[in-house]
């Protein structure tokens, strides 16, 4: 009798990249609910189109690459990028550009890298600065909250998809009238004209920490995370660091000048941050992976962060601080790998 | 009695596995008739290739030496029933390098004569240690967890290396293996008198005894026993079920606390780590004078009828002990020698069981688990490393052939347990891509070992010509010398024993 040769372990793997990309997506799901209540529907005509552009880049590179797409597109890993893309722009956003950032993000980013496993940047963040530096007007346009005392003007789901169709609003409507400055925008406009936090913060936008709305798809994208780390799909090391390497310089700075620096809370809970902590930092491709690393990554991205935000020239520095990071991974890696056990302690 | 303790050292990461035991450990030790055949392979042992030392033709007993050690590092092999040897040839068997090794072939006669039993043995109290370890050299007993390093010249490296404590290795942790459990509960007793023997051997006075928490009944036969027997340096140890906590070295971590230096044994930290199987063939040979001539083996998995654990005479064909077990059930499609961790799937059930055959495990066919994707560095691997290697870095260098990486990164502490495959989302054979790895290092060490044992050569010879070039330089300088201070009666006598030299 002829039995088949195999190499050792025999047993099942139950792990599957699939089901780790869709319990990624899972728990976006109610911050994506958040997103569309306060700022209307265009969040989610957003993630189709990033979606759709994410997934066309990533067939026809694989297909270039002489592979079957199906097998590519089935990880889901090019869903999870369009997701954070989505998360990260404007709820009005036109449709080009959108498409473009999805198909920098999955040809460029992810499939000139190596694909999925090869890619040395977070291929959303690549993606989203492409747009931000080429489209800086779109990417500015974000509407009020939809919160009973703010005084917003109500988008339908058929005027916003108009406008993520053709880039124009309504005759009645303009520019000027909808958008409103987001919290770390007027906090950085404010500062620089010379106001100080507490005249800042006491505008109608602002919420008990960061702006109000936001602070709530803040609080549902922590609860995500928090359940993807009782998964077991992510650790504690990067978010815990970007929340700390956000936190420490901004305590020291607030501690120094009230009036000129917001507080800790007010960095935590405005523009990316959590979302960065659990959810873009966190891709493990992109990030250091000794779990020392990770942590000095995470404190890493969370410094750059606060660096751009109050020194450079953009309000948020969420994607900056990534990229800049994901370039130090091979060094963290090389300077943090772990005692192998039964090897001296000191190398 | 002492209560199982629980005082334990760390283990970094490992699995709990289910345990899939229950099935073999339904019933006791089944004894098995003897084979038409059986086939020995005169290497069952790490070292040397034991000399046969039977003819063709010849008939021999029970417990016969057939094969013996003359020197060097192996274990004799005996016949392990009466018959004929019929043939001294190759062989297909289940080693870690190799499909087909020498083997001395015995068709039996079915009389299971013994060879005229030795003179009751001594107490062993009363031999002097080395007596009892030559002795224990004789019965060709070899580790019997599956490593089959020969158990004397073991007990001489621990003897010298001044361990103070023998730690017995009753873990068993590898899924679908319950040889050593069964073992441990019938013959408790064997075992415990086999590990004074040890002791005495070594003339240490301290014994940690290591079961898995998912033995109890073993654990509850063994305190019985012990505490029959008083002797308080035997300390019962449970230790939590973690896969692969009955690795030697994690043993020791786990027990003791301990790290063994990398490249080094358990005796370097101070332990001299035996197998329970190990140490009731120790008993059998010096209480009874019975060499190793069978070893327990559990034959499990859904590929297998009836599950169940078998005493089996070293010898008997894979096929034979299936048959024995109710044979392969319909769907069967691998066959391994070992756990499913880290046990070899074989071709065919010809080869036989031998002194390492711990489990013969068939599994029927399974669903793929899906294709080989890219590695997303998700370091799932890492965390379960029990040697805390990092496989996703490891995978990256083996990918690309990066020996220097290789090497920082610990290749060579791998102890291809197989818990990163397990985890790994992507389906990535790890651990048989750093099996290979290792292979190119050591063929690449081996080249440059000849390369360098090239290059000694090439400049010795180099200087040999260079001093010998030199010495024939200063030779004619001298009689140059010579010539100048010479008179003219010198010179005639030179140019005599030239003229000389020209005539021979």
């Amino acid at each position: 009798m002829e039995f088949e040769r195999r190499s050792a372990p025999y047993l099942q793997t139950q792990a599957k990249v699939s089901a780790v990309m869709q319990q990624v997506l899972l728990a976006l799901v109610p911050a994506a609910i958040a997103h569309v209540w306060f700022f209307g529907p265009g969040f989610i005509f957003n993630l189709l189109v990033a979606a759709l552009f994410c997934a066309i880049g990533e067939a026809v590179m694989i297909r270039l690459r002489g592979r079957d797409p199906n097998e590519a597109l089935a990880d889901f890993s090019i869903l999870v990028t369009a997701a954070l893309l989505a998360f990260c722009l404007p709820s009005l956003t036109p449709w080009w550009v959108t498409a473009s950032g999805a198909l920098f993000a999955s040809v460029v980013a992810k499939h000139l890298y190596g694909g999925l496993g090869f890619n040395i940047f977070n291929p959303a963040m690549a993606g989203y600065i492409v747009i931000l530096v080429a489209f800086p007007v779109e990417m500015s346009v974000w509407v009020a909250p939809r919160i009973g005392d703010i005084d917003y003007q109500h988008l339908s789901i058929l005027q916003t998809l108009a406008y993520t169709v053709s880039g124009s609003l309504p005759d009645s409507l303009t520019v000027d009238a909808i958008s409103r400055a987001t919290p770390l925008d007027s906090m950085k406009s404010g500062l620089g004209g010379l106001r100080t936090v507490e005249e800042i913060r006491g505008g109608p936008l602002m919420g008990d920490f960061g702006g109000r709305g936001w602070e709530w798809i803040g609080n549902f994208i922590g609860l995500g995370g928090l359940w993807l780390f009782f998964r077991k799909v992510i650790r504690w090391q990067i978010p815990l660091g970007v929340m700390i390497g956000l936190l420490l310089p901004a305590t020291v700075m607030y501690m120094v000048s009230q009036s000129t620096h917001p507080s800790p809370l007010f960095h935590w809970f405005s523009g990316a941050s959590i979302l960065c902590a659990f959810f873009i930092a966190t891709d493990p491709v992109s990030a250091a992976t000794s779990p020392k690393g990770r942590l000095i990554y995470g404190i890493g991205i969370g410094f750059l962060i606060y660096a751009i935000r109050t020194w450079g020239s953009y309000a948020d520095g969420v994607a900056f601080a990534v990229l800049l990071m994901n370039m130090a991974v091979p060094l963290i890696d090389r300077l943090t790998r772990p005692r192998i056990v039964g090897h001296e302690r000191a190398e | 009695m002492s209560a199982p303790t629980f005082d334990l050292g760390d283990l970094h990461g490992g699995l709990r596995l289910k345990g899939r035991k229950k099935a073999a450990t339904a019933s006791g030790i089944h004894r098995m008739p003897v084979p038409k055949q059986l086939i020995l392979p005169i290497t069952q042992h790490v070292g040397v290739a034991a000399n046969p030392v039977v003819g063709i033709g010849e008939m021999v007993l029970k417990g016969q030496l057939i094969a013996e050690i003359e020197e060097g590092l192996g274990a004799p092999v005996h016949a392990t029933s009466s018959g004929k040897v019929v043939a001294i040839e190759p062989w297909p068997v289940s080693r870690r390098h190799g499909d087909v090794a020498p083997c001395i072939i015995i068709e039996t006669d079915g009389a299971d004569q013994a060879i005229a039993s030795v003179e009751t043995r001594a107490d062993f109290r009363s031999m002097t240690p080395d007596a009892l370890r030559t002795l224990i050299l004789q019965g060709g007993i070899v580790g019997l967890g599956g490593a089959v390093f020969p158990t004397a010249q073991k007990l001489m490296q621990a003897k010298a290396s001044d361990i103070e404590v023998l730690l017995l290795n009753g873990v068993e942790c590898e899924p679908y293996i319950s040889c050593d459990d069964l073992l441990m509960r019938e013959s408790a007793r064997e075992v415990l008198v086999g590990a004074q023997m040890i002791m005495h051997a070594l003339q240490i006075e301290q014994c940690v005894f290591a079961v898995e928490s998912d033995k109890p009944e073993a654990m509850r036969r063994l305190a019985v026993e012990l505490t029959k027997l008083g002797d308080t340096r035997i300390v019962l140890k449970q230790i939590p079920t973690i896969y692969p906590s009955g690795g030697e070295d994690q043993l020791v971590q786990l027990v003791a606390n301990r790290e063994v230096p990398s490249g080094g044994l358990p005796t370097d930290a101070g332990y001299l780590v035996q197998n329970v199987g190990t140490a009731a063939a120790i008993y059998n040979w010096v209480a009874d004078g019975e060499p190793l001539l069978s070893r327990i083996t559990t034959v499990t998995g859904d590929g297998v009828a009836q599950p169940m654990n078998v005493d089996v005479r070293l010898g008997t064909t894979v096929a034979d002990v299936v048959d024995f077990a109710g044979g392969y059930t319909a769907n069967v499609s691998t066959l391994i020698i070992g756990g499913p961790m880290t046990g070899k799937s074989i071709s065919t059930d010809r080869v036989p069981v031998v002194k390492a055959t711990n489990c013969i495990l068939a599994l029927q066919a399974a669903p793929a688990s899906g294709a080989e994707l890219a590695c997303i560095r998700c370091g799932d691997c890492a965390e379960v490393c029990p040697v805390q290697l990092q496989p996703q870095q490891l995978f990256w260098y083996a990918c690309s052939d990066n020996e220097e990486q290789l090497r920082v990164h610990g290749l060579t502490d791998c102890i291809e347990c197989g818990c990163c495959d397990l985890v790994c989302p992507s389906h990535i054979p790890l651990t048989a891509d750093f099996r290979i790895a290792k292979g190119r290092i050591r063929e690449l060490a081996d080249e440059k070992a000849r390369a360098e044992r090239a290059r000694l050569r090439f400049e010795a010879r180099n200087e040999r010509l260079e001093r010998e070039q030199h010495e024939r330089e200063s030779q004619l300088e001298q009689q140059k010398q010579q010539a100048k201070r010479a008179g003219p009666a010198e010179i005639a006598e030179m140019l005599k024993r030239r003229n000389n030299k020209d005539d021979d």
